[in-house]
C-alpha cells in the first residue's frame, strides 16, 4: 500500500501550486503534514502482523522461570495431544541455524546457532515454542509444557554482591591532561555518584512477525528499523542467499531502538514455518516486551568536577559501569557527553561492563548520550551551587569552543543560541538563585536547566526514482517510517527536485526489494535518505529535461536551450518564450512511459561487496569527528517542576526547550519528534524503572499498567526552538540529528529542578516520590 | 485451547443460578475478568454474561441518597450531576480512577468486585506460591518487591493492597451492597485477608451485586477523594482519602467526619480514629494533622512499602483540610 493512495481517497485537494499558498509546506523544510497520518488514524494502515495469509498457523513462546541454571527435562507430552497443536519445538527438535554476522559486520563463528536455550541466562529465556492452528489453542498448550530446571544463582543486578566490578572496556578509556592530580589540587571539588534503572523501549506496537517460506524463498512480515540488515541476519541463519529473504514492514508502531535487530523468536517462527511448511505468526506478547529483547542496561556512574574558585573546570574525572548479560555484551557508552560538553584541561573516563542475568540490553533512544547526559548535566549543576554562581552562567564560563576530545572544530553548535533562546523564552532571568525559594501553596517550585547533544551519525544511502507516465513521481526505499515521517520529508525532497507538488509523489518503503537502507537508528535516517533521494530525483529530473531538449518528437526540440524548468509538474523554457506542457504530455510526445534513475551516495569506486556491507552492517558508517570537523546536534532544555511538599510528587510545569538540528526539512515533523523525546524524557525522569525481584531475579513490573510511562496528563505544554543553520558537513541538504537528540538532557533538567525547589539532589532515577517524602 | 462455556443470563434469577455453578463468573464490562483470564489467574468454567439484564444500570439520586445499579458503567456514575453535587467524593473517586477507555466499559458492580494488582498474584506461571490464588501455597510478595503493597490490613498470608477508587469512597459513606434480597455494609462486604486471602467479599455463589446505596448526608454533599500517585492518570493510588465533613452552625467546629483511605490497605479503610479524634473539634491545621496520624494506627511495612505510612496520613490532613476551605 502506497500513503498516497490513502490520502487521495480522503480528498485531500490541495494542489500544492501558488494558487492555495502551499508551496511553502511542500518544498523541503515546509511545514507539511504527515501523509501516512489518515491511514493510521483511519485504521486503514496495515502493520506487519496483521497481514492474512492462507494456512497461517500461530506460535506462542514458553519462557524460563528461573533466572540461572540448566534445563534439565521438558515434557511436551500434554501439549503434543493438545487440541490443534502443530508442533512443539525444543533445541532436541530445533533446525540447525548458523550463526549471523553480527550488525558491526564481525564474521560469525562456525557453531550452529539455537534460539532456544538449555542454558539458562535470565529469567523470561526462550526455552520452547508451540505451533498451533490458532493462537488460542497455541496458548493453552504452552501452558502445558512442563519444563524441570537446575537453578543455580544468579547475578540479579549491579547491586548484587556477586556482580563484582566488571570487565574493563578500553576502548571506552578517554584521557587527556592529568585528570586525578588536577582534580585533587583544584579549589573546588565535587563528585557524587549518579545511577539510571533498567528502562524499556515500550513501542505501541509489540514485536512479532509472520514468517512465510516459498521452496527457498522467505517472506518475513515484521516491523523493522532496519530490512537489510534483518534481512541479512535471516538469509545466514538459514543459509540461503540474501536475495531469497524479503523483509517486508510498511509501518512501524514506535521502535526506539528495539526494532533494528531479528531476534530468537523471529528465528523461531521461521523455523518453525520452515518445518511446518506453512506461514507461522508469532505475536510477541507485551510482557515479553521486556524480555524477548532488551531495553536500556542500568548504569552507574561517578563524576568528579575539579574547578576554580569562579567556576572554571579544571578536571573531569568520569567512572562509569553499565549491566551486560552473562553472555552478550552491550556497552551502553557513558562517558560520550562527558567528553564533550565542557572545555577541560584534564579530563579521564573509564568504564566497565559488569554481567548480570539479564537479557542483553539494547539500543534505547539515545545509548550511551541520554544516562552519561544524566551524570555530567547534573555534577555541573552540583558545581554552579558548590561556587555559588547561576547554572546557566557556569555553562556558559565553560563553554567548549571545539571538541575537547577530538581537538577538532564543530561543524556546527549553536549550543550558546540555544541557551540565549531558551532562557529567553523561559524567563530564566527571573529565577530566585536560593533552592526553596519559590512557592505557590503547597507546591515547592524549581527551575533546572541542562543540556544535550547527539552525534551526527552518517552512512551511505540509495534511492529509486521514477518519473511516472502521467507526470507523478515514485520513490521507493527499503527504508523505513516509524512515526518520524521519512514518507512525508521524501516526497517533499523529491517533489521539490523534480519540480511537482508534493502529493504528486508516491513514496514507498518498507520492502526489502526496494532500493537498499541502512539501519534506522542513531538520527541518520533523515540524513542520509533526504541525499539518496535529492540525487536519483536529479538524476531523473536530469535526464527528463535531456530528452525535452534532444528527442526530435519534443515540442521543446526546436527551441534549442540549454535548459529548461519543471515546476507544478509543467516544463517551460527558464525566459518563458517557447510551449509550457505538462511532465505528462512530454512523456507521450517522445514515447516514454517512465523516466527511472537509481541514486546512491556511495564512493563512486564501491564495489558490490562494499554496497552490501553498506546496508546490511554499520562497519561503513562515517565517524562523526571524520575530517576536520567534530558534528553534533545540540540541545538545552529549561524545565520548570512543582513538587508537592507534603506528598513528594513531582509534576513538569513548563518545558522550553531550544534545539540544535542544523537545517530542518520539515519544521513540524522535528518539532514533533523532539517533543516525543523531551516526553520520553520525562517519563524517564519521574516515572520509567524495570523492578527487578531480587530473590528470583525476574522483571515484576512487566506490562503497561505497572512500567510506567507518562500519559497525557503528566506532560504539560511543552515549548520548542530551532535554533539550527544547515551544517554543510553534517549532511546533503544540511540537517543534523532530530530523533534521539530530544530526549538528551530532559532528566538532569527535571533533577536539576527539583533540587531547585526542594533542596534535595536526587541522583536515582526515577525521581519518585519516597525519594523526597 | 482452555475451553469455557457462556451464558447469557436472561434474568437475574437465571443469571444467579448459573453464578452458583462450581467454576461460574458473572461477566459484566470484562475488565478485570478478562485481564485475569490472560494472565491465567481466573479460568472459568462457565461464563455467565449479565450486561443485557435490564434495570441494572440505573442511577436515582433524591434526597434521602442514591441508589446506583450494580451494571451502571463507572464513567455514567462520574459524570451523573446529581451524583456530583450530593456526592462529590464518589464521582471524583471513579474520575480519577483506571483511564477512559476501562470507565466506559467497567461496571459499578464490577469495579467493587476487581482484584490487586499484587503482581505475584497476577503471574502464577513465574510465582506458583500465592495464598490468594492458592490457599496455602504461601505469599510470593512478602519479601520481594512490596513498593505497592499494604500496610493496613496485613496478615502473614497475604500483603496485597485493595486498589480501588470507588469503594474507599463508599466506605467512608457507610455505603450498603444490594445482594438481591440481602443487603451488606460495604465495610463488611470486604474481608480482611486473615489465614484465608483468598475469600475476598461477603458473597455467596449464586449471590449477585444488584445495587449500591448511599444515605444523604451533609458530609456526604461536602466531600472530596484525593487520589496521590506516581503519575497522573491510569494509575493507583500510592495513598488516597476519601473525606466528607460537616460543621457545626459556627462553620468552623467539625460535627460529623468522614475518613476512609485507599491503596494503603488490604480493604478499603475506613479510619474512624481520625473521625472521632477530630469531631466535635475546631478545624485547625495542627490539630488536623496530629489527627490524621492515627490514620495509620497498627500499620506494619515491608521495606518499599514504608512511604506509605509517611503518606497516607499527610494525604488525609490535606483532603480534611481542602474541605475545611471550601466552608
Amino acid at each position: 500500500m502506497t500513503v498516497h493512495d490513502v490520502r487521495s481517497r480522503h480528498g485531500d485537494s490541495k494542489r500544492g501550486d501558488a494558487s492555495d499558498g502551499a508551496i511553502l509546506a511542500e518544498a523541503v523544510g515546509g511545514r507539511l503534514s504527515r501523509i501516512d497520518g489518515p491511514a493510521k488514524i483511519t485504521g486503514a494502515a496495515k502493520y506487519a502482523v496483521e497481514q492474512q495469509l492462507e494456512g497461517l498457523s500461530h506460535a506462542v513462546l514458553v519462557e524460563s522461570t528461573i533466572a540461572a541454571g540448566k534445563v534439565r527435562s521438558i515434557d511436551t507430552a500434554a501439549a503434543e495431544s493438545a487440541p490443534g497443536v502443530l508442533l512443539v519445538l525444543m533445541p532436541d527438535n530445533a533446525l540447525r541455524l548458523n550463526t549471523a554476522t553480527d550488525w558491526l559486520g564481525t564474521p560469525p563463528p562456525d557453531i550452529p546457532y539455537c534460539p532456544l536455550a538449555r542454558d539458562i541466562t535470565f529469567s523470561g529465556q526462550h526455552v520452547a515454542a508451540v505451533v498451533a492452528e490458532s493462537f488460542e489453542q497455541a496458548v493453552a498448550a504452552a501452558a502445558l509444557v512442563k519444563v524441570a530446571y537446575h537453578e543455580t544463582p544468579a547475578i540479579v543486578d549491579l547491586d548484587d554482591p556477586k556482580a563484582g566490578d566488571g570487565i574493563p572496556i578500553d576502548t571506552m578509556t578517554k584521557e587527556w591532561g592529568d585528570a586525578q592530580a588536577a582534580f585533587a589540587a583544584a579549589p573546588v571539588r565535587i563528585c557524587a555518584a549518579y545511577n539510571t534503572p533498567r528502562e524499556y523501549q515500550a513501542p505501541m506496537e509489540p514485536h512479532g512477525l509472520i514468517a512465510h517460506w516459498q521452496g527457498d524463498q522467505l517472506t518475513v512480515w515484521e516491523p523493522s528499523q532496519w530490512l537489510d540488515g534483518m534481512a541479512r541476519t535471516y538469509a545466514e541463519w538459514f543459509g540461503v542467499p540474501f536475495e531469497n529473504v524479503r523483509l517486508v514492514s510498511p509501518f512501524i508502531g514506535g521502535g526506539f531502538g528495539s526494532k533494528a535487530f531479528a531476534y530468537g523468536y523471529g528465528a523461531v517462527a521461521a523455523m518453525a514455518a520452515k518445518m511446518l511448511g506453512r506461514p507461522v505468526k508469532l505475536a510477541v506478547t507485551r510482557p515479553q516486551t521486556f524480555t524477548a529483547y532488551g531495553g536500556r542496561a542500568a548504569t552507574r556512574q561517578t563524576v568528579a568536577l575539579g574547578a576554580d574558585a569562579e567556576g572554571r573546570i579544571q578536571s573531569i574525572v568520569h567512572r562509569g559501569v553499565n549491566e551486560t548479560s552473562v553472555d552478550g555484551m552491550w556497552v551502553e557508552p557513558l562517558g560520550s557527553v562527558t567528553s564533550i560538553m565542557y572545555a577541560t584541561p584534564n579530563f579521564s573516563s573509564r568504564q566497565n561492563v559488569v554481567r548480570v542475568n539479564t537479557v542483553v540490553p539494547g539500543a534505547l533512544r539515545a545509548p550511551g548520550e541520554n544516562p552519561s547526559a544524566f551524570g555530567v548535566e547534573c555534577a555541573i549543576d552540583e558545581l554552579a551551587y558548590e561556587v555559588g554562581i547561576d547554572p546557566l552562567e557556569i555553562r556558559l564560563r565553560n563553554y567548549a569552543e571545539q571538541d575537547p576530545e577530538a581537538n577538532k572544530p564543530w561543524s556546527t553548535r549553536r549550543l550558546r543560541e540555544a541557551f540565549a533562546a531558551g532562557a529567553e523564552a523561559f524567563g530564566w532571568s527571573k529565577r530566585a538563585p536560593e533552592p526553596r525559594s519559590m512557592r505557590d501553596g503547597n507546591q515547592l517550585i524549581g527551575w533546572g536547566v541542562a543540556a544535550g547533544t547527539y552525534p551526527v551519525r552518517r552512512a551511505y544511502g540509495e534511492a529509486m526514482v521514477r518519473i511516472l507516465a502521467d507526470g507523478s513521481v515514485e520513490v521507493e526505499s527499503s527504508s523505513i517510517d516509524m512515526g518520524q515521517g521519512t514518507y512525508t520529508i521524501l516526497a517533499q525532497t523529491a517533489a521539490e527536485v523534480v519540480g511537482v507538488a508534493a502529493e504528486k509523489v508516491v513514496v514507498k518503503l518498507g520492502d526489502s526489494r526496494y532500493a537498499r537502507a541502512g539501519v534506522t537508528g542513531g538520527s541518520r535516517l533523515a540524513g542520509v535518505m533526504t541525499g539518496a533521494v535529492h540525487k536519483a530525483a536529479t538524476a531523473a529530473l536530469d535526464e527528463l529535461v535531456g530528452l525535452a531538449i534532444s528527442d526530435p518528437n519534443s515540442p521543446f526540440h526546436a527551441l534549442q536551450a540549454n535548459t529548461l524548468v519543471v515546476a507544478n509538474g509543467r516544463i517551460a523554457s527558464p525566459r518563458g518564450d517557447g510551449p509550457e506542457v505538462s511532465i505528462a504530455e512530454l512523456l507521450g510526445s517522445v514515447g516514454r512511459s517512465q523516466i527511472e534513475a537509481m541514486g546512491d551516495t556511495m564512493p563512486a569506486n564501491s564495489t558490490a561487496d562494499d554496497r552490501y556491507k553498506n546496508y546490511t552492517t554499520i562497519a561503513t558508517a562515517l565517524s562523526h569527528t571524520e575530517g576536520d570537523y567534530s558534528r553534533h546536534s545540540w540541545c538545552a532544555h529549561f524545565i520548570e517542576v512543582r513538587v508537592d511538599e507534603d506528598f513528594g510528587t513531582v509534576r513538569v510545569s513548563r518545558v522550553v526547550s531550544a534545539l540544535d538540528s542544523g537545517r530542518l526539512y520539515n519544521p513540524k515533523l522535528a518539532e514533533s519528534q523532539w517533543k516525543g523525546g523531551i516526553i520520553m524524557g520525562i517519563g524517564q525522569a519521574l516515572l520509567e524503572e524495570g523492578i527487578v525481584d531480587r530473590r528470583h531475579g525476574r522483571i515484576v513490573n512487566n506490562n503497561l499498567a505497572d512500567y510506567l510511562i507518562a500519559t497525557n496528563a503528566d506532560i504539560p505544554d511543552i515549548e520548542v526552538i530551532s535554533v539550527g543553520i544547515p551544517d554543510p558537513h553534517s549532511s546533503a541538504l544540511g540537517g543534523k540529528g532530530v530523533g534521539e537528540l530530544g530526549i538528551v538532557g530532559v532528566a538532569p533538567a527535571i533533577a536539576n529542578a527539583v533540587f531547585h525547589a526542594t533542596g534535595k539532589r536526587v541522583r536515582d532515577l526515577p525521581i519518585t516520590l519516597e525519594k523526597l517524602i | 485451547m482452555r475451553d469455557f462455556s457462556y451464558l447469557r443470563a436472561d434474568s437475574i434469577d437465571a443469571a444467579r443460578q448459573a453464578a452458583a455453578l462450581p467454576g461460574a463468573m458473572l461477566l459484566a464490562g470484562g475488565t478485570t475478568l478478562i485481564d485475569l483470564a490472560k494472565c491465567g489467574v481466573t479460568e472459568p468454567e462457565t461464563v455467565v454474561d449479565i450486561t443485557h439484564l435490564k434495570g441494572l444500570d440505573g442511577i436515582t439520586v433524591d434526597d434521602r441518597g442514591a441508589t446506583i445499579g450494580s451494571l451502571a458503567r463507572m464513567s455514567s456514575v462520574a459524570d451523573h450531576a446529581d451524583v456530583k453535587s450530593r456526592f462529590p467524593a464518589v464521582s471524583e473517586a471513579l474520575w480519577q480512577a483506571a483511564s477512559a477507555q476501562l470507565r466506559n466499559m467497567a461496571t459499578i458492580g464490577g469495579n467493587l468486585m476487581q482484584r490487586t494488582r499484587c503482581p505475584y498474584f497476577r503471574d502464577p506461571a513465574n510465582f506458583p506460591a500465592c495464598n490468594k490464588r492458592t490457599p496455602g501455597s504461601g505469599c510470593s510478595a512478602i519479601g520481594g518487591v512490596t513498593r505497592g503493597h499494604a500496610v493496613l490490613g496485613t496478615s502473614e498470608a497475604c500483603i496485597a493492597t485493595y486498589p480501588g477508587d470507588l469503594a474507599t469512597a463508599l466506605v467512608a459513606f457507610d455505603a450498603i451492597v444490594h445482594l438481591g434480597d440481602r443487603q451488606v455494609a460495604v465495610d463488611d462486604f470486604f474481608l480482611l485477608p486473615g489465614a484465608t486471602p483468598d475469600k475476598e467479599h461477603a458473597i455467596a455463589p449464586g449471590e449477585m451485586i444488584t445495587a449500591i446505596s448511599i444515605l444523604a448526608s451533609a458530609a456526604a454533599r461536602r466531600s472530596t477523594y484525593l487520589k496521590v500517585r506516581d503519575r497522573q492518570s491510569y494509575e493507583f493510588a500510592a495513598a488516597s482519602a476519601a473525606v466528607g465533613i460537616e460543621f457545626e452552625a459556627d462553620g468552623r467546629t467539625i460535627r460529623d467526619l468522614r475518613v476512609a483511605l485507599g491503596g494503603v490497605g488490604t480493604k478499603p479503610w475506613r479510619a474512624r480514629a481520625v473521625e472521632e479524634a477530630l469531631k466535635g473539634k475546631l478545624l485547625e491545621p495542627d490539630t488536623v494533622r496530629r489527627a490524621s496520624q492515627l490514620a495509620i494506627e497498627g500499620a506494619v511495612d515491608h521495606g518499599a512499602n514504608h512511604y506509605k505510612i509517611e503518606l497516607a496520613p499527610r494525604v488525609v490532613a490535606r483532603a480534611i483540610l481542602k474541605m475545611g476551605e471550601t466552608a
